[in-house]
């Protein structure tokens, strides 16, 4: 797939939306096409944080392995939705496993490739950075409610 | 026989029997009921009425099923204290006490023409099952039928028949979501508001039904608003200790309101800036 398609499908995610195009190519640039069969672990914890999804289609669960009790899926991502950020922050390791639950269709983006891009050009980190901190921000606030166990026994 | 009710007012229950009674979770049973006496007018959806557990006590239920939606009364009752626990222990040929239909109503008529949005968590989707037989009923004369549910775990979810039923229809989007789930499952996981953003509809045009516990509920309008629903057009059923149901005994009172008789489903634009005062 040629970097102007690589664009064209980033171009239609919200979370691009309104980005100039000029920093779409560069992004893209980044960029390839993927899919993973159901089931495919896409990554594990520990491993080295090297790239970032962004969702087509499918769904993908976040998971962790709790001795004793097995693997626990703490979140689902579908389409439209970023997996991993983990290759923002040294040490760039995964936190936790990430498999397909569906057949899932990714823009897969190197992070090492594109943290360079934004050394080069503080304002493409800045817009990228805000889009990355409101996305943190939505899932911080989901986990708190998640914790709440708002459906538990008041009792 | 019992005296007239009409003639000793409202707050006189009348006697239904339990023909069946369905387990739906662990904690959570519906029950069927019929009229021994004179059958009490039939609710709307969004209605609720006052349950008696004789010898025990009186709750407030929401109807999960009428003669529309399932040809029969049906209350969909959680245990949580003695009144629940005996209503929930009921068995056939069972006989408790009902008062109502008491309160307001979720207004689908008014959502006709519209995207409709329902957005329930835990067993807050009994009071919207009725709303929803409606709306599914009627289909043509709504427009995008979206159905969001969430609950704690797959075993809490309620009325999975339904929802298996609902999502078999090709013109309504139902989508699940639970709190926590092993990798057997494969539905959702996440709370219920990430539903919002992944589901398709015209914000603008669209009137959302929500119930749930209440700080769901606070959030899911928030997000609601936030992809553009007005707040006029988000109705919330919220829970209060309902005694009296008619407004007299002000156990139910949120500020001006009366949660029996002025709601308990309620515009959001009217509650949102009763929901953040702590002392209410």
């Amino acid at each position: 797939m040629s970097v102007r398609e690589i664009r064209d499908l980033l171009a239609a995610e919200a979370f691009f939306h309104d980005l100039d195009a000029d920093y779409l190519d560069l992004i893209a640039g980044c960029g390839t096409n993927t899919h993973f069969a159901a089931g495919t672990m896409i990554f594990r914890e520990g491993e080295p944080a090297d790239t970032f999804y962004v969702l087509r289609s499918g769904k993908v669960a976040l998971e962790i392995h709790v001795p004793e009790r097995g693997a626990l899926v703490i979140e689902t991502l579908g389409p439209g939705e970023l997996l991993g950020w983990s290759w923002l922050f040294p040490p760039y390791k995964w936190h936790f496993d990430a498999r397909a639950i569906d057949g899932a269709s990714a823009v897969a983006l190197d992070g090492a490739c594109l943290r360079g891009k934004c050394d080069d050009d503080p304002r493409l980190g800045y817009l990228l950075m805000q889009r990355f901190a409101r996305v943190s921000q939505e899932r911080l606030q989901a986990t708190r409610l998640q914790l709440l166990d708002v459906y538990g026994n008041a009792r | 026989m019992l005296a007239d009710p009409v003639a000793v007012g409202p707050m006189v229950p009348r006697r239904y029997r339990v023909r069946g009674s369905t387990p739906e979770t662990a904690d959570t049973v519906t029950i069927e009921l019929e009229p021994l006496d004179d059958a009490l007018s039939d609710p709307a959806p969004g209605q609720f009425h006052m349950l008696w557990a004789f010898g025990v006590g009186e709750v407030p239920v929401s109807v999960s099923g009428d003669r529309v939606s399932d040809g029969v009364l049906r209350h969909t009752i959680r245990s949580v204290g003695a009144v629940t626990a005996a209503l929930c222990d009921s068995a056939p040929g069972d006989v408790i006490g009902l008062r109502g239909p008491f309160g307001s109503t979720w207004g689908i008529e008014e959502a006709a023409g519209r995207d409709v949005v329902v957005l329930a968590g835990g067993i807050g989707l009994a009071p919207l099952r009725t709303a929803v037989a409606r709306v599914l009923g009627e289909r043509e004369r709504y427009g995008r039928v979206v159905v969001l549910v969430g609950g704690r775990s797959p075993a809490d979810l309620v009325f999975t028949r339904d929802l298996d039923r609902w999502r078999a229809r090709f013109d309504a989007h139902v989508q699940l979501t639970v709190d926590h789930a092993d990798p057997g499952w494969r539905g959702d996981v996440g709370v219920v508001t990430r539903l919002i953003p992944r589901a398709t509809f015209d914000a603008a045009n669209t009137v959302a039904l929500v119930c749930g516990p209440e700080v769901m509920m606070r959030f899911a309008a928030e997000a609601l608003v936030d992809a553009g629903v007005a707040p006029a057009r988000i109705r919330v059923a919220m829970e209060r200790n309902m005694k009296c149901a008619i407004g007299h005994c002000g156990h139910c009172q949120l500020g001006p309101l009366f949660i029996c008789k002025d709601g308990s489903v309620l515009a959001y634009e009217r509650l949102a800036p009763l929901l953040g005062v702590r002392e209410l």
